[in-house]
């Protein structure tokens, strides 16, 4: 299966708005995808802003990305960019 | 027949208006039965979801910047695809739609709760979700702030810092809270937004929705079903009280001319226009937690520096007392306060923090010290939390040593009041806040509203403690404020010149109610009715007596 390993460019992690904006973007795609912190831990939905949320994922850290199926790939390399992009110091 | 409730006042004003009460969280009941057909359940539960979330995003739509996003975030919570599925195998394995929607929430609280402190706001968001979800599925009130459609008097138990994102003063005419006490988030949110509000109002919660109060935030009274021409009275009178206000201003001094600096509190940089233009000489009080709060490490140098910046520039060439971190005890951070302290309002917080991480208070300092040097503000630094002299010269030495001119220390510690000749030749300047060193004084709690009058800033061994302080300072030439809730009330900020206090720091809104009070007293007369305040037996007694010898 497709997957991406990325570390998290903003620096308060997948909280608060990073989170919004990355939650957003993966209900946008036409696959499902999964996100889990590198260091262990079950996959989530990464549509579900609840489990980002609950992973807890700080800046920094190295974070899973998996898909599956037509155009999986295109959503991984959206979805690893963003969350490659210090979102909390844009805009 | 008009019925007169009596509380404490603590933002002033006089206003009027339908009451309506906040309900209070719904209770999931521990017998719900299903109904045996798990797909009407989940159509249920399904719905409810979609209905809170659809009002969530009516709300966002009409709400003001930062309280938009607050509740967009939360409506996105609603829509969790992961948070449905857990509803729908809940239903599926024969729960009522209530109990798995409760449940379902339960299972994500748990794992935010466990993410650490700063997921607080995060927690308290979800648990309002969950209350209005189930409230919509029970048929019940919803939970919260009301929205009759129409400007309106707020009658609570209490507010939480998450009821009040969405508080409309333009709605809200006057908060009334059946608990709460004069240093809880209602009172200091209510003299932010300047709407009269009255706190521990025995029977308020039973007044019905609808009923039309009037609500006197000065004198802490509350009038149920009063008569049309007492409700205009009031309202001319209180007209006429604002005019008089007004025609008074520039800077605080006693009717005989003896000078008190009249200042700001703020607590960011929203905000920070209104209360740029309030008529004072600067700022005595610029809490700087807000920068750290809420975040999982802490903002970098440059982040700080701008935000600074642009509070100082704000206030051109006046006076701005920056107070550096005050984290820990009910302000924990995730980066700093130490997690499972068995009582964390005694424990590592202030300045205390500096013991284990001395690095975020000397890179608060440079970005301080840099911003002071780019801006014309005459910049002030104090330490939150300050016991002994030791800590005190070796903060201002600090502060000193960043290139900036004035280092000095909040006195909030019984022990550094009793000190305080020792603390003032230490650091140069001194600055007490009375909320905390209330609570510390009488051992009791801020958040404890039925301990109110232990806490009241009337009590006479209060008022000794901030006299030991402003007659250290006195001695030595060193400048003694007061930024506590206490500086607003009019007639204590009286007492406080008499006993010596050299400025005061408050919310905008209570200023031109201190400076008329200021005016019309000598430094004689404020030092005689310190006095009266010093000899009473409490805080009660104090007032009634200072307010007695007002009038005659």
């Amino acid at each position: 299966m497709p997957e991406r390993r990325v570390v998290i460019g903003s620096k308060v992690g997948l909280h608060a708005r990073p989170a919004a904006m990355f939650v957003q973007a993966a209900a946008k795609q036409p696959v499902k995808v999964t996100i889990a912190k590198s260091a262990g831990g079950n996959p989530v939905d990464a549509r579900s802003i609840l489990s980002v949320l609950a992973l807890d994922a700080r800046g920094g850290d190295e974070v899973v990305l998996v898909a599956e199926g037509d155009g999986a790939d295109e959503a991984l390399d959206e979805l690893a960019a963003l969350v490659a992009r210090d979102l909390d110091s844009e805009g | 027949m008009a019925e007169t409730l009596s509380g404490i006042g603590v933002s002033p004003g006089v206003a009027a208006g339908p009451v309506a009460q906040m309900a209070a969280p719904p209770v999931v009941p521990t017998d719900a039965t299903p109904s045996g057909d798990p797909e009407s359940e989940n159509q249920a539960a399904m719905a409810a979801m979609r209905a809170v979330s659809a009002s969530l995003e009516e709300r966002a739509s009409r709400a003001p910047g930062e309280a938009a996003s607050v509740l967009a975030a939360q409506a996105m919570m609603a829509e969790d695809p992961t948070l449905a599925s857990k509803v729908t195998d809940g239903v599926q394995a024969g729960k009522a739609a209530v109990t798995a929607v409760a449940d379902a929430f339960e299972d994500f609280r748990a794992m935010l709760a466990a993410a650490g402190p700063y997921m607080a706001e995060r927690v308290a968001d979800l648990d309002d979700l969950r209350n209005r979800t189930v409230a919509t599925l029970l048929g019940v009130p919803m939970p919260g702030v009301p929205d009759p459609g129409h400007p309106f008097v707020l009658v609570a138990l209490d507010l939480a810092p998450a009821d009040t994102a969405t508080l409309d003063k333009d709605r809200v005419r006057a908060i009334i809270t059946e608990e709460g006490g004069p240093t809880s988030h209602t009172a200091i949110l209510a003299k932010s937004l300047g709407i009269p509000a009255v706190v521990t109002v025995h029977g308020a919660t039973g007044i019905a929705d609808g009923e039309t109060v009037l609500v006197d935030g000065t004198e802490g009274t509350v009038a149920v079903a009063p008569d049309e021409a007492t409700v205009q009275e009031a309202l001319d009178a209180e007209q006429a009280k604002l005019a008089a206000l007004q025609s008074v201003s520039g800077p605080g001094r006693t009717s005989d001319g003896h000078p008190v600096q009249l200042l700001v509190n703020i607590a960011g940089d929203k905000d920070l226009a209104p209360a740029a233009a309030a008529d004072s000489e600067g700022v005595g009080l610029f809490r700087t937690e807000f920068l750290f709060l809420d975040r999982p490490n802490a903002p970098t140098l440059e982040e700080q520096q701008a935000v600074y910046q642009r509070v100082f520039d704000a206030f051109g060439g006046r006076k701005v007392v920056v107070r550096t971190l005050d984290a820990g005890a009910d302000k924990p951070l995730e980066f700093v306060t130490v997690p499972d302290e068995p009582n964390p309002a005694l424990g590592v917080r202030g300045l205390r923090t500096s013991r284990r991480h001395p690095e975020l208070l000397e890179e608060q300092l440079t970005a301080v010290a840099n911003a002071a040097a780019a801006s014309q503000a005459q910049v002030w630094v104090m330490a939150p939390m300050v016991s002994t002299t030791a800590e005190a010269a070796a903060f201002a030495e600090q502060v000193r040593g960043h290139g900036l001119p004035s280092g000095g220390v909040m006195v909030e510690v019984p022990a550094a009041a009793i000190r305080a000749r020792h603390v003032a030749a230490a650091c140069d300047f001194m600055s007490i806040g009375t909320n905390d060193l209330s609570q510390y004084t009488y051992a009791a709690d801020r958040m404890a509203g039925e301990l109110a009058d232990l806490l009241d800033a009337w009590q006479p061994a209060l008022l000794d403690l901030v006299r030991m302080t402003a007659e250290a300072g006195k001695a030595l030439g060193k400048p003694v404020g007061v930024c506590g809730e206490a500086a607003s009330d009019p007639l204590l900020a009286v007492v406080f010149v008499g006993l010596g206090i050299t400025s005061l720091s408050m919310a905008p809104v209570s200023i031109p109610g201190v400076r008329a009070a200021l005016a019309g007293h000598t430094l004689a007369e404020c030092r005689g009715l310190a006095t009266l305040a010093l000899d009473a037996e409490d805080g009660r007694a104090a007032r009634n007596a200072v307010r007695n010898a007002n009038r005659s």
